[in-house]
């Protein structure tokens, strides 16, 4: 594509995950003291690429090859020495360790022949690395009482000391105010100006386009699209980032959303989290919740569930107020809450399958007076309950969920709501890992639900299912609604759009008053 | 913020207030208190529980934690114990003794990193075996130590009595190898997050190794340092050792959650604090039986802190999702 010499080439590089191909043959190259963009849906194998990269994972097949030379790391720290750097979303720093302690934290200089650092070393060249980077903060300054943008310096810093020719950054303007955005790309130029090579994972369309030499979209673990930057446009990366015809099937809806409304949520606000969420949810209705991770879609879930507080606003069940609601109020309304995290959250996953579905429910299954369980009883609604939720005909009640697949995982979650007959579900991710076919069978099993009176309410990352599944969708964005798309009007751009759009300008005024004020150091 | 940033620095001097208090308190009741020979004698109480103490941050630092340096206490005098009744030189006896220390931190750090076992669990496990098998060699009976053991707690080298010194080197040692080394600053890298210890490319399983050692020979001088001053080693000694050394940590700031505290002040702070307010009581001639409920207060006290300082922290470090305007 160009003259500058490559420093990384991938060459078919395969990955799979419990038998799901995650990454399929993808093939691009990185060229010396140039940036690349990678972008694609949440999902597509970013992470996973970069973690092969990184020596976290190993490709199943396929090569790379860093300046000709085949290039396998086993662990971080082979990926460190042949100066592959990262900088995560999630900064992988020590909050309480000084800033020249964790830019030093595995190559220590030491007074000669002694166990001993030399701190006077450590300092010097602290020093003159965030100099480089341009922070001017004293390098004894403990990490936690930095800004988020000043921890990405020093990871860049850290990334500077290890002398690393590729640099691999994950989101880094998520957490920035524009002020650091701009100082952060300001230096991404000068690094580049010094011959070190990029690779850019951004959601924020127009960062990439300002800053990449080249673009590659992903999608589905497959390379869709290769361009030179100057040759491609946001909508067109959009296109190509979702543009996948829709291969798997939904089932029919059957229901139409009733005019009852279960779930009313009115000016909502938790400083911090979310901002005058509205909306209403209808019997029979399937309503989605799209957003790019940390939008605050799982919070708002959290919220409505009882979990975590807010401060304004109100949240009505059935026309009646919860000023301050508890999840096992919820639970005894008939609210069901399937989190995005089934194995940590969901699941006891060394209990049976028969503990697992019981446990919502139990105390609807004890005798007269409480005392114990009938268990005749439950295990007749047990029987009938696997059933409903097509449970794989071979696992055994008395089973551990563990040994389940994630999709027979899911419909044990679902099972242990059913138990309670709840009115209103909050599904968060509920087809997160699960096999195609297992997919649809949870498709269904949400429509039955609907068309039999429940109100649903499904958050996804997963544009398609929301438009295959929903009545109406949400797009949420910065912790706050930015779209409302009915049926109709549904359309794949148009939420990625509203999902993304110029996080750059609307972060611009209320944080540079933050800035400055002394409280937020 | 700024009411919870006030309440912060208060939760970080918690321990130095509170030792003030301490003060303060038995000073203004009895004369006594106060007096040079007292505070030295309260230094000689508490430099045993003080040194398994500063092992014992080492493995708190790590979010880990040692139950069993009581028994290792145990075990090591009883057969340093055994092998001075046999004849053996003192020098010797005390080697056996850190040798013991040793094996059973290296048994513990085995299970806990090669078989990833909770270390809760890998050192209960130890403070059981380590109880039963000193009982076995002491056939569960008390062994009087010659004067010569005693005389070493009582002698002193240039006014200073032995345990103090004992106790004071241990301090440098382990101070040093925590601020001054890259063990001790990665132990604190470990505690912090080992996911992103393991990601830096930090040995994790190295450092998990190295501390459960530190701790179990530390126990082993804190073990000798008791013997000195008790001249017996009976089937209770050490027995509940481990919740003094936890207490005093804690007490001095460490958190249990891993990657917070000190040994110096913090650790050894909250190990003579516990023997402070123990000496006062004794002075003021209040009844013994109220002394492990007063301990047990400010053990309380310890950890209330220390978790209302943890939450608070982390309500602090949350990442908000969007940035409020400020009004």
């Amino acid at each position: 594509m160009s003259s500058s010499p490559r420093i990384l080439e991938f060459d078919s590089v395969e990955k799979s995950f419990f038998g799901v191909k995650v990454l399929k043959a993808v093939t691009f190259d990185l060229r010396t003291g140039t940036a690349i963009g990678l972008v694609g849906e949440n999902g597509a194998g970013k992470s996973t690429l970069m973690n092969i990269l990184g020596g976290i994972h190993t490709p199943d097949a396929g090569y790379i090859r860093m300046e000709g030379e085949p290039y396998a790391p086993r662990n971080p720290q082979d990926a460190a020495r042949a100066g592959v750097a990262f900088i995560h979303q999630e900064l992988n720093l020590f909050s309480n360790l000084t800033i020249a302690e964790n830019i030093f934290i595995t190559t220590f200089p030491r007074v000669a022949g002694l166990p001993m650092i030399a701190r006077k070393t450590v300092r010097e060249r602290a020093r003159s690395l965030l100099d480089q980077v341009g922070l001017s903060v004293n390098p004894n300054t403990r990490v936690e009482s930095l800004s988020a943008g000043e921890r990405q310096l020093v990871e860049i810093a850290k990334a500077l000391s290890l002398d690393a020719r590729i640099i691999i950054f994950d989101e880094p303007t998520s957490s920035l105010t524009a002020l650091e955005t701009d100082r952060l790309f300001e230096l991404i130029s000068t690094l580049r100006a010094r011959g070190i090579s990029m690779i850019y994972i951004s959601h924020a369309l127009s960062d990439v386009m300002k800053l990449c030499d080249d673009i590659v979209v992903l999608r589905d673990g497959e390379v869709v699209g290769k361009s030179r930057t100057a040759e491609t446009s946001t909508a067109k990366l959009i296109s190509l980032m979702v543009g996948r015809s829709i291969d798997q099937l939904y089932p029919e809806r059957t229901g139409r959303p009733a005019a009852e409304r279960a779930l009313s949520v009115r000016n909502l606000s938790q400083p911090g989290i979310v901002r005058n969420i509205a909306f209403d949810l209808h019997d029979q209705e399937i309503l989605g919740i799209s957003g790019l991770m940390g939008s605050g879609r799982s919070e708002l879930a959290r919220i409505l569930f009882g979990l975590d507080p807010f401060e304004t606003g109100e949240v009505l069940l059935w026309g009646e107020n919860l000023p301050k609601p508890s999840p096992r109020q919820c639970v005894r309304m008939g609210m069901a809450f399937l989190t995005e995290n089934r194995r940590e959250e969901g699941l006891c996953m060394e209990a049976s399958i028969a503990e697992n579905m019981a446990l919502v429910s139990l105390p609807n299954f004890a005798n007269r007076g409480g005392y114990w369980i009938d268990h005749g009883r439950l295990s007749k609604s047990l029987t009938a309950l696997r059933g409903a939720v097509r449970l794989t005909r071979s696992a055994r009640l008395s089973q551990a969920v563990r040994t389940l697949s994630g999709g027979n995982q899911q419909k044990v979650v679902l099972a242990k709501w059913l138990l309670n007959r709840p009115r209103v579900f909050i599904l968060d991710e509920p087809t997160r890992g699960i096999d195609v076919g297992a997919k649809y069978e949870v498709y269904s099993l949400i429509n039955k639900l609907a068309s039999d009176g429940a109100a649903v309410l499904i958050i996804s990352s997963e544009i398609e299912e929301l438009i295959g599944m929903c009545d109406q969708i949400l797009v949420m964005r910065n912790g706050e609604i930015a779209d409302t798309i009915r049926r109709p009007d549904f359309d794949r751009e148009r939420i990625l759009r509203g999902a993304l759009k110029q996080s750059h300008t609307t972060r611009t005024s209320p944080v540079e008053t933050a800035r400055h004020d002394p409280e937020s150091r | 913020m700024t009411l919870q940033k006030l309440i912060l620095v208060a939760l970080r001097y918690t321990t130095l207030l509170l030792f003030g208090a301490v003060f303060l308190v038995f000073g203004s009741l009895s004369s006594k208190f106060l007096e040079p020979v007292n505070v030295v004698n309260i230094l000689t109480q508490s430099s045993s529980t003080a040194i398994v103490a500063i092992g014992m941050t080492f493995v708190l630092l790590t979010a880990g934690v040692d139950l069993s340096v009581g028994s290792i206490m145990f075990v090591a005098v009883a057969v340093a114990g055994k092998m001075i009744f046999t004849g053996y030189s003192l020098g010797l006896s005390i080697c056996a003794a850190l040798c013991v220390g040793f094996v059973f931190g290296r048994l513990n750090s085995i299970l806990i990193v090669r078989f990833r076992i909770m270390p809760f669990i890998v050192t209960l496990g130890t403070l059981y075996f380590g109880r039963g098998f000193g009982l076995w060699l002491t056939e569960t009976r008390a062994m009087n130590m010659p004067d010569a053991v005693t005389q070493l707690g009582a002698a002193r080298i240039a006014g200073i009595p032995i345990p103090i010194l004992i106790f004071l080197s241990v301090l440098a040692a382990g101070h040093f190898v925590l601020t001054q080394t890259p063990l001790g600053r990665q132990i604190y890298a470990v505690g912090n997050d080992p996911e992103a210890a393991r990601k830096a490319g930090i040995r994790v399983n190295r450092i998990l190794g190295v501390v459960y050692v530190l701790s179990g020979v530390c126990a082993a001088i804190g073990g000798f340092v008791a013997l000195t001053q008790t001249g017996a080693v009976s089937p209770t000694f050490g027995n509940q050792k481990e919740f003094s050394a936890i207490a005093a940590a804690v007490l001095g700031g460490t958190s249990l959650f891993g990657g917070r505290g000190t040994i110096f002040p913090g650790t050894v702070l909250g190990a003579v604090l516990i023997q402070t307010v123990e000496n006062g009581l004794v002075i003021l001639n209040v009844d013994p039986y109220l002394y492990p409920l007063v301990t047990s207060a400010v053990i309380f006290l310890a950890v209330l802190i220390d978790t209302t300082r943890t939450n608070l922290l982390e309500k602090l470090g949350r990442r908000p999702i969007r940035v409020e305007p400020v009004r």
